[in-house]
């Protein structure tokens, strides 16, 4: 998609778009197996254990996920970067909600709160979960490896994550900034991939809409329901 | 109408420029915008001071040359007029009036609100246009067929007068609109097919050079252009630029 001339505008735009679809379906994933820990935590148990010890997923999808969500952010900075400086003097008096949502003003705002989100995230679960897998090489999944009878792991350190009412409240917090970044987020990707039709852009918008509030909402029930539950 | 104006002035490209405020008196509801400035000017003229520079031509809302960003907004408060066609009944008696010229870098200021938009002169040069042989030979438009909507559609994007509202609102002052509108006009004809994938990619190319920022699709452009053009000629372009630069041998 580049020409002699680099890549342009556009081409950055579609890719940053590609890795908002590819994001969109990790999310999907995701909140669909955490829901698991409301509804069936042995379930739960058993898809966490799989996904956290499965060469494919953990050596391979791992680290595409990981690189999708680097590239869009890192690609989201740097048009932002660009978006500031074409505009070096600014205006003294202007009206920008006369004409666009704060959403799609501000998606480098909800972006960097859902990236320092996802630091927390990682803190919380990510990191732990390397250390004990290849720090302490205990691959078992089990609350105490030295005891089968002992169970899994997963829904325990769950639930005992969101004992912590400051904790719940900031995963609250972001989830609604995922909520703002993916009202806008979800259309525009389509958008930028030229997709629009008179038919069929009114449906994208609507599912966007629905998505955005529905995986987010369920992360935050997933948060909610731990912590009473705790 | 009493008013008070807050205008940007600025000597030249090199100055650094400020807002000015002004007090005018009597203006009519009636008159159009640069109507009232004329009137303003005319007072500083008066006065033996420097009048206040602004763009305008045909008044008439379709040469594009009007700009001004009116209380935060191109083209002020109205929607899908321009400057020229906005009056000022649509403010109050007593109303303070911020009026600043375009800001884009790549619209730099020339003088007070005068901008040089030479910039969506360079990007038309790049390849908006449909090379023809004018040797006498010329083949008539009409003899192709050409679907309504298509033709309808096309037309709709060639309403696109250049005026720079689109960068101007913008939050990252891109000029897709703008840009999107110009291939438009020609991707949705057969006469511009033949040089479709050259014209998307040297205008897109054309289009970042000027340091026109990248679009959000936030829909502020759409919503302030005073012709109406549609978020659809941007997706077309998209399309358009994609296919090109996918197959592209340059």
């Amino acid at each position: 998609m580049s020409t002699s001339k680099g890549m342009t505008s556009i081409a950055r735009k579609f890719l940053m778009a590609l890795s908002g679809f590819f994001l969109l379906s990790f999310l999907l994933l995701h909140s669909t197996l955490n829901m698991l820990s409301v509804f069936a935590p042995d379930m739960f148990n058993i898809a966490s254990h799989f996904m956290g010890t499965n060469p494919l997923i953990q050596f391979a999808m791992q680290p595409v996920l990981a690189f999708g969500v680097i590239f869009h952010l890192a690609m989201g900075l740097y048009l932002e970067f660009q978006n500031q400086k074409a505009r070096n003097v600014k205006y003294a008096m202007n009206n920008p909600g006369e004409n666009a949502s704060w959403m799609s003003r501000n998606m480098y705002i909800t972006g960097i709160m859902i990236l320092l989100f996802l630091g927390l995230h990682f803190y919380d679960f990510w990191i732990p979960e390397l250390v004990t897998k290849f720090g302490n090489g205990d691959m078992s999944g089990l609350i105490n490896p030295a005891d089968e009878t002992s169970g899994y792991r997963y829904m325990a350190e769950l639930r005992h994550k969101f004992h912590d009412p400051i904790r719940t409240g900031l995963y609250v917090i972001a989830f609604v900034f995922l909520a703002l970044h993916l009202l806008h987020g979800f259309q525009s990707a389509f958008q930028s991939v030229g997709f629009r039709h008179n038919k069929y852009t009114p449906i994208i918008k609507k599912l966007g809409n629905i998505y955005a509030i529905v995986i987010p909402g369920m992360f935050v029930i997933i948060a909610l329901f731990h912590f009473f539950n705790a | 109408m009493d008013l008070t104006l807050k205008i940007w002035r600025q000597k030249n490209k090199d100055d650094k420029g400020g807002m000015e405020t002004f007090q005018i008196s009597d203006v009519s509801p009636d008159s159009s915008f640069l109507e009232m400035l004329d009137l303003l000017n005319e007072d500083l003229v008066n006065k033996g001071e420097v009048p206040v520079a602004f763009d305008h031509d045909c008044r008439e809302g379709i040469c594009g040359m009007c700009s001004l960003y009116i209380n935060g907004e191109a083209h002020g408060p109205d929607r899908a007029v321009t400057t020229c066609q906005l009056h000022m009944r649509k403010f109050k008696d007593g109303d303070t009036i911020f009026v600043e010229p375009w800001r884009a870098k790549a619209f730099p200021v020339i003088k007070d609100l005068v901008v040089d938009r030479g910039a969506f002169d360079r990007i038309m040069e790049a390849g908006g246009f449909v090379s023809v042989n004018t040797s006498g030979n010329t083949q008539d438009a009409n003899a192709l067929p050409i679907p309504k909507v298509d033709a309808d559609n096309a037309f709709d994007a060639a309403t696109c007068i250049g005026c720079g509202a689109c960068v101007a609102t913008c939050k990252n002052a891109s000029a897709m609109l703008f840009v999107s509108a110009k291939v438009s006009q020609l991707a949705l004809l057969p006469q511009g097919q033949v040089e479709a994938k050259r014209r998307a990619i040297h205008m897109v190319e054309q289009m970042d050079h000027e340091g026109f920022g990248n679009c959000t699709n936030t829909g502020a452009c759409e919503v302030e252009c005073p012709k109406g053009i549609s978020l659809d000629n941007i997706a077309r372009m998209n399309r358009e630029y994609l296919s090109a630069a996918i197959v592209s041998e340059d």
